[in-house]
């Protein structure tokens, strides 16, 4: 089925498709209609759910833990200020390794108070042990909110996914989307059977202390899961094509990299905007190319080695700065290419803070300043 | 319930609690009346500590931990879980010590409470943030010495009154809440016995005294317990159907020998 959506209501599509049984939530800008139009689809009765209708994100999130160990799929959302306010929550699911699946609409931290899109929020949370996937457009939303349930609920994996999406520029612009259908989804999606859960006929502890001597091996556990999403990740993005002809390059997509002598990595919506600079370059001759990290957790080290092997400068653009030193990905990058024997140089361009607009001629700037250096 | 007549069976077994834990007792003894069809959702605090720590489960029902704040929020999640699974019978028992649920989980018991999930909330009050080293709480009573209200030149213990934690929960028109004492075991099992009945949340705060927490021999837990409730330093109060009731103490003893037995109140004797 064809419909005109927002990224917004692709994801609410995607949740309902997924049969998720308990959505807690809080609203918050730009993230709340998702959650609005989730507790529309329940009161229209289009999706069996129960909704929890929470005091806080921490609170989102803690019911989210209590009903996802009682055995439920479980789904929240949120953006920014909710997300830091989720902080002591999100390493708590990650490590009592609760396949959970979390859309964050993405929006620059206070103060100054904004309401429009950068990834501070999500990229500040980039420790929390959470997988991150950004996408690009409201399709790929809905698309990768069922591939995150498949890929968290993994036996190998069983570690909750934050669906990034630009806040506004995706969860509030429409597009013609594509809804797969129920039955194809409940076939490309079992349900949720987890292996242990509240069960009085079998008492286990859920968020069991842990001293010294033990804490560590379930901190390597969790190591250890992340580096094997790397391989689900690309797997169940494969699968999703089998089903739905519809596929995103698992933990990068490239665009027009096999030669380019610049590469700009980027994180979700701007890609678009960096693709037609790329077009654009190249007709006047420019070998220039977009690699888009789908993945900053599990980070796609392999994947952008490969990427970038023809590249002399490989530029990256943050919308989002660490305080002190650089936009976040830009030293990702910088550490995964070290060691390379003869690397490219990476220069990083935090630009897009708080909503700010970057344009084609901002983005066409970066790589001619890129060719420029001689570096 | 007459005492002799609880079932044998403990579902409380090989916790780490000091000898004479007044929170320990609480819950072994509510779980006598609960059963084993029941999960605890709990929350750092002594009983946290001393209960499940790897590769330990001192409880014979499922235990979900949770966050500090988040006692309630986590039971509204397990309450939706078990539903989905038709699973309603079971009793959802949320615990927390007093930090647990007047401060840093007031307002996800809030939440819990005007949701009308159903569920019951067990507050071990004693009085202070003991997991800790006995920082006080909302629920530290005036005057008691605690390692954040010392004493000293400019301060003789804790300055404010304990938070009137039941009128909080009673404003929320909440179906049953009461407040208990271990030293009045038989009354205290009633109210579990109403709680586990009531369709909706209830709440039982329990003064649960801890013998280094509060400065006393481990064994006088229990007296003190009951000294509480004798000399009006704690109250046993029922709310039900819109009614506040409180046991009358007709000849209250002297809050002396309540406050004499106890090193955090040696100041003012
Ligand atoms: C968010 C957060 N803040 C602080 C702590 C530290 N902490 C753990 S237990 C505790 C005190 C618990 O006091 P209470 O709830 O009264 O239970 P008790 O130990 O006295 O039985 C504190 C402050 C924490 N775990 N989480
Ligand atoms: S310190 Fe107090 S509350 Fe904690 S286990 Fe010991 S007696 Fe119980
Ligand atoms: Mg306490």
């Amino acid at each position: 089925m064809r419909e005109y959506l927002n990224g917004n209501e692709a994801v609410a599509h995607a949740v309902r498709l997924a049969r998720a049984e308990v959505v807690a939530a809080y609203p918050i800008t730009p993230q709340s209609t998702i959650v609005e139009e989730i507790a529309a689809q329940i009161a229209r009765g289009e999706m069996e759910a129960e909704y929890i209708r929470v005091e806080s994100e921490h609170a989102a999130l803690a019911a989210c833990f209590g009903a996802a160990v009682s055995g439920s799929r479980v789904f929240t959302a949120t953006s920014s200020q909710g997300l830091a306010y989720m902080f002591e929550m999100l390493h708590y699911v990650s490590g009592a390794r609760i396949p959970m699946v979390m859309a964050v609409a993405n929006r620059g931290l206070a103060a100054p108070w904004t309401i429009w899109a950068d990834h501070q929020d999500s990229v500040s949370c980039r420790d929390t042990g959470w997988i991150q996937l950004y996408v690009e457009t409201a399709q790929e939303a809905l698309d990768t909110c069922l591939q995150a349930y498949k890929i968290a609920e993994d036996p190998r994996v069983l570690t909750p996914v934050m669906l990034c999406l630009d806040g506004y520029v995706l969860s509030h612009t429409e597009e013609i989307l594509d809804i797969p259908s129920q039955e194809d989804v409940d076939r490309f999606l079992p349900p949720y059977r987890p292996q242990v859960l509240v069960d009085t006929r079998r008492p286990v502890v859920f968020g069991v202390g842990a001293g010294p001597d033990i804490y560590p091996s379930f901190k390597k556990a969790q190591q250890e899961a992340m580096e094997r999403a790397k391989e689900v990740i690309k797997r169940v993005d494969e699968e999703f094509y089998a089903f739905f002809g519809r596929r995103y390059g698992g933990l990068v997509e490239e665009y027009r990299c096999h030669d380019a002598e610049v590469v700009l990595v980027t994180l979700g919506a701007i890609t678009g905007t960096a693709r037609e600079v790329v077009d654009s370059l190249r007709r006047e001759g420019a070998k220039v190319g977009v690699l888009r990290l789908r993945a900053l957790r599990p980070f796609p080290v392999e994947d952008l080695r490969e990427s970038v092997k023809s590249a002399r400068v490989v530029a990256v653009l943050d919308r989002n700065c660490s305080f002190g030193y650089e936009g976040v990905v830009c030293t990702e990058v910088k550490a995964a290419l070290f060691g390379l024997k003869q690397p490219p140089s990476v220069i990083g361009f935090v630009a897009g803070l708080g909503g700010q607009d970057i344009r084609k001629e901002n983005i066409e700037g970066i790589f001619r300043s890129c060719f420029n250096s001689d570096v | 319930m007459k005492i002799r007549d609880l079932p044998e069976d403990e579902l409380v077994v090989g916790s780490f609690a000091c000898a004479g834990c007044g929170g320990i007792l609480a819950v072994r003894l509510a779980l006598k009346i609960l059963g084993p069809e029941t999960v605890i959702v709990t929350t750092p605090s002594c009983l946290l500590g001393v209960t499940t720590f790897y590769p330990q489960l001192a409880f014979k029902v499922p235990c979900v931990n949770v966050t500090f704040p988040s006692t309630a929020a986590a039971v509204s999640g397990v309450v939706a879980g078990l539903k989905r699974r038709g699973k309603e019978h079971i009793t959802v028992l949320g615990i927390a010590g007093d930090g647990g649920t007047v401060d840093i989980g007031l307002q996800a018991l809030s939440g819990a409470i005007e949701r009308g999930d159903n569920f019951i909330f067990l507050c071990y009050d004693n009085e202070a943030y003991m997991n800790t080293g006995v920082q006080r709480s909302g629920s530290t009573p005036l005057g008691a010495h605690t390692t954040t209200t010392p004493v000293g030149e400019m301060l003789k213990g804790e300055d404010r009154p304990k938070k009137d934690m039941l009128r909080i929960v009673a404003a929320h028109d909440i179906p049953y809440a009461a407040t208990a004492s271990i030293g009045y075991p038989q009354d205290y099992l009633r109210k579990i016995q109403k709680a586990k009945e009531t369709k909706g949340p209830a709440y039982i705060q329990v003064l649960s005294p801890c013998p280094p927490g509060w400065g006393y021999p481990s064994d006088l837990t229990v007296h003190l317990a009951r000294l509480a409730v004798q000399t009006g330093a704690w109250t046993l109060a029922e709310y039900e159907q819109g009614k506040l009731t409180v046991k009358k103490i007709d000849h209250p003893k002297p809050l002396r020998e309540y406050l004499s037995l106890q090193a955090r109140f040696a100041h003012l004797i």
